[in-house]
């Protein structure tokens, strides 16, 4: 932590790292919400990925602390060179030229008022400001790509955010002998088997435990040891859990070290995606291969949770609302389960069996899931939501069809909603129907009554009844539309910018 | 205020002024900068608290009969406070004694009825879930139409009313024209970043100590007082820095410090309370929904002839501000316009929801948007572009405001609205807007521009005073304490910025001292955008009086009349030697020098400042007054494009220009202007509150209630401030811009309105009906509406 050990004894394993580190005194990092939506829990996690070590910004609130045991993490007491004294209690400490170029900037622009987000912020920045990938601008310069993306996760009632995105984006690009980049070239562990153990829990609690093992069968084996564990990957639906409804289990096991769900294979018929890969590290490493994801990615949650939510997680969760389900459900997706018994293949639509149910068996997990790559004629996600960033879905639709060139009538469809129905569901009626069918306008018109009676969804905080079912049509006559203008239509994500590459500043004292 | 005017020659405002950052900015960026709640690991001792809260909107229940025997049973569970622990009052209401700390009758759901204390949290929790409380559930109002069916009220109805030609129905009759409106205005959660808290302890002489993350330190006192029955010179509030407030700590966060300091006074232990999202969201109250029915009579081109607004709020159970907040809305329906004959009655509803209380604009949104959808209906039906309708009915030099206070200023309406015409380029993207929505039948572009005129002081006249206690010491260095409370509003920088220029010395020299109560006594909130003008111009005349006797001191040792000395950048000096001046050096004096000599003179080196505002006063029963020092202007040009499939939209620019006066401290102002934009943008988008028909809040978290992020942030957003607009009766010629901007957001309301109507068929002339807020959802329903011809509403989850 902040580049000091510290022991961990005595905690409960259901422990948030944001009540742990509150308790320890380091209390630069926030509680907003304790629901992953304000970011101002935000740490950061030298994890190592597939390219190596990487910085990443994570949700404190929503992390346990077994997740994370033996991890190196940062607050935002650890980012500048003298972390301001925490004793004394005063605003004082560093002096602006001694602060990390990230930190400089938010205080030269104005980037804090009332001061509770800006810890979180801070630290989504730092991890973008070692991130960022360098382009070329649009005059062809050499340039860094920001991605307004990067802070979507953190909330800010006062500033109105400019102030914010001008810091974010005069950033120069990290100088050569940074420390904190310097670091990112050195070795890192792998986390490896951890746990944690609670005896005699007040109110009749008994014992409860957290395993982290390191391997498959490790996982598996404890699973078919007790096979009412509570698995825990990232933890962005589980902790929520825990944090908003004081859900708590006996034991849990940790997916965090399991390096067997962390893989991707790029096939050449089919691309295999392990269950526990976070999102954020799967959307970098496919590259575009599945452009339906690549849709869907920026529309899901912030990057903040994307950098723990795993795809694992999102179907075993089994919400009706969910994001990947709709898409991957268009595309045939299947998914693998393995226990200790071995493993079976489940197309992904008979994976969900009811309201937050799904194919598991007891004993068993989630192990990967598989996406043919075939590419539908046309294929888009829409996700209808009372924000545009980091918002869940009041609907969520995904459609891919096929269609002869020659007759331009359509071959195969595939029309998947979420939000609609008690599981993510597929309008496989009107798919039947629209094939044969000449993909126009008429066709479309006269679909639509049908695609609006398929599903009789609820009404809730979120939207209407009357709406949600007004959106089955729309949303598809959107999709039928944007097939015919050749572009996406309506407001979109805001874009990754490329912005010049601005020199390093100095800046006095060591980094690190 | 002779020693504030400026002397000649010599450059003495070097703060006051200029563009800094905020005075906390480097602790906000490396976490340094403490909040109440993270004092808690200094107290290893702290108990902490945790409500039981009622599952009902309404019940009966007995205090006396509480059941705490199992959560007593729990492991750490300290003890649970109910009534039989008050010593005092058992009642913590601001203005109307109506709000029991522990209730016999519950009046919303989710309200505490009792709390415990745990050593740990996790103890506290499981200590709640396991007292047991005996309800007898009554019947609920939870809307604001069945409040009005069964006649639950809060207030008398509050009225103004005022006409050239006699009474309002008789200029109704009268009009060529006349139309109504029914508008429902949905409320608007706080959600300050930083969830009420407080912590209780005992000070060295065994009096209680409240750190409180409170707006109204002088209140939190109090109340404290008033429940522990004590004199106030007993209890001590401290207010930190707040991480955000925006009215929602004004009172609310009263109940929060009591609790503490209650647990503290039973169990002689320090006690914290701090509320969770959910806690905090079903337990405060919010900004005020409000319901509008109004008539409008008008000429053919668009001049308003009468205005007939009949105004309810959802005050919730009890009173709280509701009743002030109702007159603002009441004060801000005309807005910017001159309205010959208008009647505004308004009037605060009961329902059993929490009550209702300070947000930025405190009601005079609420008013300025029922007036503001008044006249762009007005204008669809004379069929003119609306800002040719707005502008045709500004106020002129001279007129009155229905409460016949002067409209000074006028002026600034049209120098500021054509200002902002031209920069923002309207006419141009108008046709712009106009082309595009031409050539695509499924996308739609908006363009809207309003304006603001929003008066400063708090209506209710004796609040507007201010205290501040400002010490020098022997080392030169100084302390400024002042009543104003720190929330993010850039307050104690602005105080830093006149102290320093006060006193002529650097802002290294001057430390802002935490808000307390045992410094300056009987402040009011800082509330109402007035924290600056009361505050800084206390410290500025706190100042002015150190400055005069060391100047007697500094006048004997250079030989100078005191009143030509200068206090500039650590010197002082006669105004003839200012710093450049070849002999600057030798007949200047540094200011630490001057204070060691000023000690060994025997001058006293700290002073009281104490400042009210002038000539304010409003009659309430004559509906007539000056209510306000000053008004503050603006106006806003939002562009939007919606979704016609969906209903969501993007806003694409802004442009703001926005009057300030002289402004003590721009990037302050600037960052208040745009986030008070993207907060009211919020509240008119975004936020919605839905509670459940039993009462129970449906959106109590972050995750279903919606603040903007980045990606609403529009990315060309300019903000200028209006040059040349000193307001003289200020101090530094200064003006409030807390509440103010949140207003201009009703530009994007406007746009939208626009854009909405763009995807009516040619002849189809239906008015927009636009939910408020307008969701994407309400956005569709309203497409829907001109698509079909015909207005037609269907609202979220009913
Ligand atoms: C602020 C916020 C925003 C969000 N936004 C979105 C959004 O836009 N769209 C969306 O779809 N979701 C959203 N979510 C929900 C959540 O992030 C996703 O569902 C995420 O994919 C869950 O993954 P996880 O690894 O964090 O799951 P966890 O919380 O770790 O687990 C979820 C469930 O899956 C089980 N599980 C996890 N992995 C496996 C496995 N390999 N095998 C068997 N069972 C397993 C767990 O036992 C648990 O029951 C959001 C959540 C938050 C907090
Ligand atoms: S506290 Fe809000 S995201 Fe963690
Ligand atoms: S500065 Fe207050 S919440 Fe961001």
């Amino acid at each position: 932590m902040n580049g000091e050990s510290l022991e961990v004894e005595g905690i409960d394993p259901h422990t948030t790292l944001l009540d742990f580190l509150r308790d320890r005194g380091l209390v630069g990092t926030k509680e907003g919400c304790a629901e992953g939506e304000c970011g101002a829990c935000a740490v950061v996690v030298l994890r190592l990925e597939h390219e190596g070590p990487r910085y990443v910004a994570v949700n404190a609130c929503l992390t346990l602390v077994g997740s994370v045991l033996g991890a190196e993490l940062r607050t935002v007491e650890g980012l500048s060179p003298q972390p301001g004294s925490r004793s004394a209690g005063r605003a004082a400490g560093p002096s602006v030229a001694e602060l990390h170029p990230v930190q400089r900037a938010m205080v030269e622009l104005g980037g804090s008022q009332c001061g509770y987000c800006t810890p979180g912020f801070v630290v989504s920045m730092f991890a973008e400001y070692y991130r960022r990938e360098a382009s070329l601008t649009p005059s062809g310069e050499p340039g860094l790509r920001w991605d307004p993306e990067s802070v979507a996760g953190n909330l800010c009632r006062c500033t109105g955010y400019r102030p914010i995105r001008e810091a974010m984006r005069s950033l120069p690009l990290a100088a050569e002998d940074d420390g904190f980049r310097a670091r990112l070239s050195q070795p890192l562990a792998p986390l490896g088997e951890a746990s944690l153990v609670r005896e005699d829990v007040p109110g009749g609690g008994g014992t409860r435990r957290l395993h982290r093992p390191a391997s498959l069968a490790g996982a598996l084996a404890l699973l078919a040891e007790e096979p009412a564990a509570k698995l825990i990957a990232g933890g962005t639906d589980l902790v929520v859990e825990v944090n908003q409804r004081d859900r708590r289990w006996p034991t849990l096991i940790a997916l965090e070290a399991v390096d067997e769900l962390r893989t991707l294979e790029l096939g050449g018929e089919e691309i295999r995606i392990g269950a526990g890969l976070n999102l954020s590290e799967l959307e970098h490493r496919l590259g575009g291969a599945l452009p339906l994801l690549d849709e869907l990615f920026p529309l899901f949650s912030s990057r903040l949770i994307r950098n723990r939510a795993t795809l694992g997680g999102n179907l075993v969760n089994a919400s009706p609302i969910g994001d990947s389900p709709p898409a991957l459900l268009a595309l045939d997706a299947r998914v693998v389960l393995a226990s200790q018994r071995g493993e079976r293949e489940l197309p992904l639509v008979e994976f969900f069996t009811g309201y937050r149910q799904t194919a598991l068996a007891p004993g068993e997990l989630l192990r990967a899931v598989i996406v043919p790559r075939r590419a539908p004629t046309h294929a888009h996600f829409y996700k209808v939501s009372k924000r545009v960033l980091d918002d869940i879905s009041t609907v969520a639709a995904a459609f891919a069809v096929d269609l002869d060139p020659a007759s331009n009538t359509v071959t195969r469809a595939r029309l998947a909603y979420g939000g609609v129905a008690a599981t993510p569901v597929r309008a496989q009626a009107v798919e039947q129907a629209l094939v044969g069918r000449p993909w126009t306008a008429e066709t479309v018109a006269e679909l639509a009554p049908q695609l609006r009676e398929s599903f009789t969804p609820l009404s809730d905080h979120r939207g209407s009844a009357a709406y949600r079912q007004a959106m089955l049509a729309r949303t598809f006559e959107k999709f039928f539309h944007e097939t015919q203008a050749g572009r996406r239509l309506g407001p979109q994500p805001p874009p990754s910018v490329v912005l010049p590459v601005l020199p390093p500043r100095p800046q006095k004292g060591a980094n690190a | 205020m002779s020693s504030s005017e400026p002397p000649p020659n010599v450059p003495v405002t070097p703060h006051v002024g200029k563009a800094l950052p905020h005075e906390s900015a480097v602790g906000h960026v490396t976490g340094a900068a403490h909040y109440t709640d993270d004092l808690l690991p200094r107290y290893a001792d702290a108990l902490h608290a945790w409500p039981v809260q009622s599952p009902h909107a309404h019940a009966r229940l007995s205090q006396a009969a509480i059941d705490d025997a199992a959560a007593l049973a729990i492991e750490g569970v300290v003890t649970v406070l109910t009534v039989a622990d008050v010593p005092g009052a058992n009642e913590v209401g601001p203005v109307a004694h109506d709000e029991a700390l522990f209730p016999e009758e519950v009046m919303h759901c989710g309200q505490a009825v009792a709390w415990v204390l745990g050593e740990t949290l996790e103890a506290a929790k499981l200590g709640a879930a396991a007292v047991v409380v005996d309800y007898e559930p009554l019947p609920a109002i939870t809307t604001m139409r069945q409040a009005i069916a069964a006649e639950s009220f809060l207030t008398e109805a509050l009225v103004i009313e005022s006409g050239d030609s006699g009474d309002v129905e008789a200029a109704l009759a009268a009009a060529p024209h006349t139309l109504e409106g029914e508008l429902e205005i949905g409320g608007q959660e706080h959600f300050y970043l930083e969830t009420q808290a407080a912590i209780a302890c005992w000070d060295e002489a065994g009096e209680v100590f409240v750190h409180s993350s409170t707006q109204h330190p002088s209140e939190t006192q109090e109340v404290v007082a008033r429940v522990l029955g004590l004199h106030r010179n007993r209890v001590t509030c401290q207010s930190l820095r707040m991480g955000g407030a925006f009215g929602g700590k004004e009172v609310q966060a009263n109940p929060v410090a009591a609790v503490a300091a209650l647990g503290a006074h039973k169990t002689g232990r320090p006690v914290r309370v701090r509320y969770d999202r959910q806690l905090d969201m079903t337990m405060t109250g919010k900004r005020h929904p409000f319901l509008a029915r109004y008539r409008a009579g008008y000429d053919g081109d668009g001049r308003i002839v009468a205005f007939d607004l009949q105004l309810y709020s959802d005050g919730g159970y009890s009173l709280d501000l509701s009743k002030a907040i109702m007159f603002r809305a009441l004060f801000h329906c005309d807005n910017c316009y001159r309205i010959p004959n208008l009647r505004v009655v308004g009037r605060v509803l009961r329902t059993h929801k929490t009550s209702q209380t300070a947000f930025r604009g405190f009601g005079g949104p609420q008013g300025m948007v029922a007036g503001e959808d008044m006249l762009a209906r007005v204008a669809q039906a004379v069929g003119k572009p609306a800002h040719e309708v707005r502008a045709l009915n500004f106020y002129a030099e001279g007129d009155r405001t229905p409460y016949g206070q002067l409209v000074r200023d006028a002026e600034r309406i049209p120098r500021i609205w054509s200002g902002l015409m031209g920069s923002a380029d309207f006419e141009a993207r108008r046709a712009a807007v106009a082309e595009f929505n031409a050539s695509h039948p499924h996308e739609k572009r908006g363009l809207a521009i309003t304006p603001v005129k929003f008066g400063i002081s708090f209506t209710t006249s004796f609040l507007n005073q201010a205290g501040a206690l400002v010490l020098v010491y022997q080392d030169g260095s100084v302390q400024v304490n002042h009543g104003g409370t720190e929330m993010g509003q850039g307050l104690h920088t602005k105080m830093l910025q006149i102290a320093a220029d006060g006193l002529g010395v650097t802002l290294d020299q001057v430390r802002l001292m935490p808000t307390r109560t045992d410094k300056v006594p009987n402040t009011s909130a800082t509330a109402a955008s007035s924290g600056s003008d009361l505050n800084g111009a206390a410290v500025e005349r706190a100042c002015a009086q150190i400055r005069e006797r060391m100047a007697e001191v500094a006048g004997r040792r250079l030989q100078v009349p005191p009143m030509d000395l200068r206090f500039a950048g650590g010197r002082v000096f006669p105004f003839w030697c200012a710093p450049g001046h070849p002999d600057h050096g030798a007949s200047s004096l540094g200011f630490v020098e001057l204070a060691q000599q000023a000690y060994l003179e025997r001058v006293s080196l700290f002073a009281a400042g104490y400042y009210r505002t002038p000539a304010i006063h409003y009659d309430e029963a004559a509906g007539r007054g000056k209510p306000f020092h000053y008004f503050a202007y603006g106006a806003a040009v939002s562009e939007v494009e919606v979704d016609g499939f969906t209903g969501q939209f993007v806003l694409r620019r802004v442009d703001i220009l926005h009057d300030v006066g002289s402004s003590i401290s721009p990037l302050i102002d600037r960052g208040q202007i745009e986030g008070g934009f993207i907060q009211g943008m919020g509240w008119l988008t975004s936020e919605e509150l839905i509670w459940a028909e039993d009462g129970r809040l449906a959106t109590r978290g972050a995750s279903t209630y919606k603040l903007p992020t980045l990606g609403e942030c529009p990315e060309a957003f300019h903000v200028e401030l209006l040059p040349m607009a000193a307001e003289p009766a200020v101090v530094k010629g200064s003006k409030a811009v807390g509440e103010p901007p949140f207003m201009l957001a009703i530009s994007v309301r406007e746009a939208l309105r626009e854009a909405v109507a763009a995807f009516a068929a040619e002849s189809n002339a239906a008015p927009v009906e636009l939910g408020c807020p307008s969701t994407p959802e309400a956005v569709y329903w309203a497409i829907e509406g001109v698509r079909e011809g015909r207005a037609k509403q269907v609202s979220a989850a009913e």
